[in-house]
């Protein structure tokens, strides 16, 4: 892809430009960022941005707030075992990371499904539709990131959804550690930095 | 009734036995949960006469309703004995995420009765509890015996557990869980260690349940707010941690310094302080369970004689270690307050205990020959190399390992050891702040700060600035706070948050979670009620008036420099009006009018 190509389908085709300009390729802005489109209720203006969630593990406290209110946000019980989200503790290295679904633009769990149980939501989600879900728990297997598990409890299959576009983690998160931002190019850039560092502590080194 | 699980876990280290019963919800009712209802457990089966290590004393671990919860920092247990350090009932909290844990797997509480022959440890799986063999784990410390624990039970674990501290009876160990968070306080440890009982290991995976959820979450969000929104737990805590208290006691006047004997003042306080720490030595902050505080302190120190990685210290530990000891050395501090954490000993009296011995030492009372060494002011390997010792019980710290009293008392100079009931005062000079003077010598467990942390009004002015150097309305303060701990201690929710939130929101968060309908006046009588239990404990285990008291260094050696010069704690004056506010006789006991409105049996 061109540094400058404009491969969305958004309304504002100038903006995107610009955005792609400013960044000097540092971003690989494409259609997979930005193809939802946010309608300002009010105005009526049609915005190019999405926000994601983005987490910070070097801020995380481990306070597992998180965990807490995510469960309880689906179930009106306190069980951090029926949470969507996990805070990975490692003790010995001093380092908390929480990890949760990140609505894959290209996610494994809705093309393994075989009764299309899962789909996308205005919010950009990737959303399980109980009525149509037979438990198969084929997702499960077929997420990358091991971010959906099943809740014996309850007979059903344990998901982030976005809370419907207002994630109650990033809400409560007391550090930071977890944000629901707009993906504007400077919360993109910050996003790689982490990114680098994962690459850093975790990515195979070929000599 | 919500909030709690409503079943308790009775084991029997003697026979071996485990039974599960339900909770007693008329005492949970009136005793809140955790600190109160655990003593309430505690005053109806064990004798107040018990010896500390009898296999007669019991060893109880409760959590709180708020337990578990979103509640603020709600990741608080107690862990309930009769106390080897002081002889008074002993309750001492903690954070970190073994109490949730314990919720989680189905259980409010833990009650440890008699002794095991052998080492064990006791294992809790949901609704599958065992005793199982700590043979590999004796002698292991906290750090160890918590990741061979883990190890063996899987990742998603908590554990509770003693190092060497405990195991050794050191008066003054500690029961540790998460690694570096500690019910520190009066020896638990050691009742534990006395037990044959190395550890508690814990997985849960069921639900912790509240009476109103929308009204309980809504609660919940406003109390985060107003903590996130405070300048102390908002910004002071989260971005330099307790040790933020170091520079401004000292400069107030009020920082122990040198076994309390130079006055309230430390020349090289800022060497030691939170900001030092922040800028030289932080690596990221920690929180406990569900707390949006953050206090903890991950800390290095990269090389050295010193080096070392863990977390801490806090204000009381790093002011132990540091300005009683006269001690500059931040490194040599951290180090020290570690090696605590990893072998399960309580800082505030370690580094109080040594600061004692430093000067014994100086008056010649002690000799480098019974030392091993010299052990002067300011001797930061000192600090450190008595701390292993005394965990250990090696050398002189066999006698160290008694704490300060027993240790100045052997060598027939008990004026020299800065502690009341037995238990070493913290870090506030009570010739500087009044109140804290008070509350040291009301304490139901022996000297200590967060019984009713008056520091807060007197020093750092919330909820309102009071004089620090005047006695007027201090006792009246002192009731209040001490009634209101009791109730927040009890909640299972952590003390820090009463810089940001009050009466009403806690008594909110309680109602909503139990859907017991107390109204704010009532739960805050709950903590009366608690505070009277314990000290009728106290009174029957043998205590009385002449036991509130304080060291003569205070009552009698004006602070030599600093604001306060010149100043002693008032405390005949404050005493007489505290036991009036209270209800209590002039003997300081509970009048039967009290116990009456109280409903105390």
């Amino acid at each position: 892809m061109g540094r400058n190509a404009h491969t969305c389908h958004c309304a504002k085709e100038s903006i995107c430009r610009a955005i792609i300009a400013k960044t000097d390729g540092l971003l690989l802005l494409n259609n997979k960022y930005i193809k939802k489109e946010v309608r300002l209720a009010s105005s009526g203006v049609q915005q190019i941005m999405s926000k994601v969630l983005m987490i910070a593990p070097e801020k995380c406290i481990g306070c597992r707030t998180c965990e807490l209110i995510c469960s309880f946000n689906r179930m009106e019980e306190f069980n951090p075992k029926q949470a969507a989200v996990t805070v990975l503790a490692y003790d010995e290295a001093a380092i908390s990371v929480p990890i949760m679904c990140m609505q894959c633009e290209d996610p494994s769990c809705m093309k393994v499904c075989p009764v299309g149980a899962i789909a996308r939501d205005e919010n950009n989600a990737v959303i399980i539709e109980d009525q149509r879900c037979i438990g198969c728990k084929m997702c499960i297997s077929a997420c990358p990131l091991g971010n959906i598990t099943f809740s014996s409890k309850e007979k059903k299959l344990i998901k982030c959804d976005l809370c419907g576009g207002n994630p109650q983690c990033a809400e409560l998160c007391p550090s930071g550690a977890i944000q629901y931002k707009e993906a504007t190019p400077a919360n993109l850039n910050k996003k790689m930095k982490i990114g680098e560092k994962f690459k850093d502590l975790f990515g195979e080194v070929y000599e | 009734m919500l909030g709690y699980t409503g079943t308790l876990l009775r084991v029997n280290l003697t026979d071996n036995t485990i039974k599960k019963e339900p909770l007693n919800l008329e005492d949970a009712k009136n005793y809140i949960g955790a600190r109160g209802l655990g003593t309430r457990y505690f005053m109806k089966e064990v004798d107040p006469k018990v010896e500390p290590f009898s296999p007669d004393n019991k060893l109880i671990f409760m959590t709180g309703p708020l337990t578990g919860t979103l509640a603020t920092s709600s990741g608080r247990y107690e862990v309930i004995a009769k106390a080897p350090l002081t002889g008074t009932i002993g309750a001492s909290n903690s954070g970190g995420h073994f109490g949730p844990e314990l919720k989680y797997a189905g259980y409010d509480g833990i009650i440890f009765e008699g002794k095991s022959e052998k080492p064990v440890y006791l294992y809790i799986n949901d609704d599958e509890v065992e005793l199982r063999d700590a043979a590999h784990l004796w002698g292991k410390n906290v750090f160890e015996t918590t990741d061979m624990l883990i190890e063996e039970a899987g990742e998603d674990a908590k554990v509770a557990c003693i190092g060497p501290g405990g195991e050794k009876l050191v008066l003054f160990a500690t029961v540790m869980n998460d690694r570096h968070r500690a019910a520190g306080r009066s020896g638990l440890g050691a009742v534990m260690g006395s037990k044959n009982l190395k550890a508690i290991v814990v997985k849960g995976s069921k639900s912790v349940e509240v009476a109103k959820p929308k009204e309980f979450l809504e609660i919940c969000k406003k109390s985060r707010d107003m903590l996130k929104n405070h300048p102390v737990t908002g910004e002071g805590l989260p971005t330099y941690g307790t040790q933020i208290l170091v520079n401004i006691l000292n400069q107030s006047g009020g920082l122990p310094t040198r076994n309390w004997r130079d006055g309230g003042v430390f020349e090289y306080a800022d060497e030691t302080s939170g900001e030092t720490l922040t800028e030289k030595y932080l690596v990221r902050n920690k929180g406990c369970f569900g707390c949006n505080i953050g206090c903890g302190r991950v800390t290095r120190i990269a090389e050295g004689k010193f080096k070392s990685f863990g977390e801490g210290p806090e204000y009381e530990a790093g002011w132990a270690f540091g300005a009683d000891c006269g001690v500059r050395n931040l490194e040599a501090i951290s180090k020290a307050n570690f090696i605590c954490n990893e072998l399960g000993i309580d800082p505030i009296t370690m580094g109080a205990t040594i600061a004692c011995a430093m000067e014994m030492y100086e008056k010649g009372i002690l000799t480098s020959k019974e030392l091993g060494r010299d052990l002067p002011f300011g001797d930061d390997e000192g600090i450190v190399e008595f701390t292993r010792m005394t965990g250990l019980r090696e050398g002189f710290g066999d006698i160290m390992a008694m704490g300060s009293y027993r240790m100045a008392e052997h060598y027939g100079h008990p004026e020299l050891s800065m502690t009341v009931k037995k238990q070493e005062m913290p870090a506030y000079d009570g010739r500087c702040l009044q109140g804290m003077g008070l509350e040291y010598a009301t304490s139901n467990r022996g000297a200590c700060h967060v019984r009713g942390y008056l520091t807060s009004p007197e020093i750092l002015g919330i909820p309102e600035k009071l004089d620090p150097f005047v006695t007027d309305e201090k006792a009246s303060w002192l009731k209040t706070f001490q009634d209101l701990t009791a109730v927040v201690d009890s909640a299972g929710i952590c003390l820090f948050t009463t810089f940001g939130i009050g009466l009403p929101e806690i008594s909110e968060m309680l109602r909503t979670a139990t859907g017991i309908d107390l109204t704010d006046e009532e739960i805050l009588q709950a903590g009366e009620r608690i505070w009277n239990l314990e000290k009728l404990f106290n009174l029957e285990a043998g205590f009385t008036k002449a036991d509130d008291k304080l060291p003569d260094r205070l009552l009698k050696e004006p602070m030599p420099s600093g604001p306060a010069k010149g100043l002693v704690t008032q405390l005949d004056t404050m005493l007489k009006e505290y036991y009036q506010i209270r209800g209590w006789d002039e003997e300081g006991v509970p009048t039967d009018e009290k116990l009456k409105i109280l409903a105390i049996e």
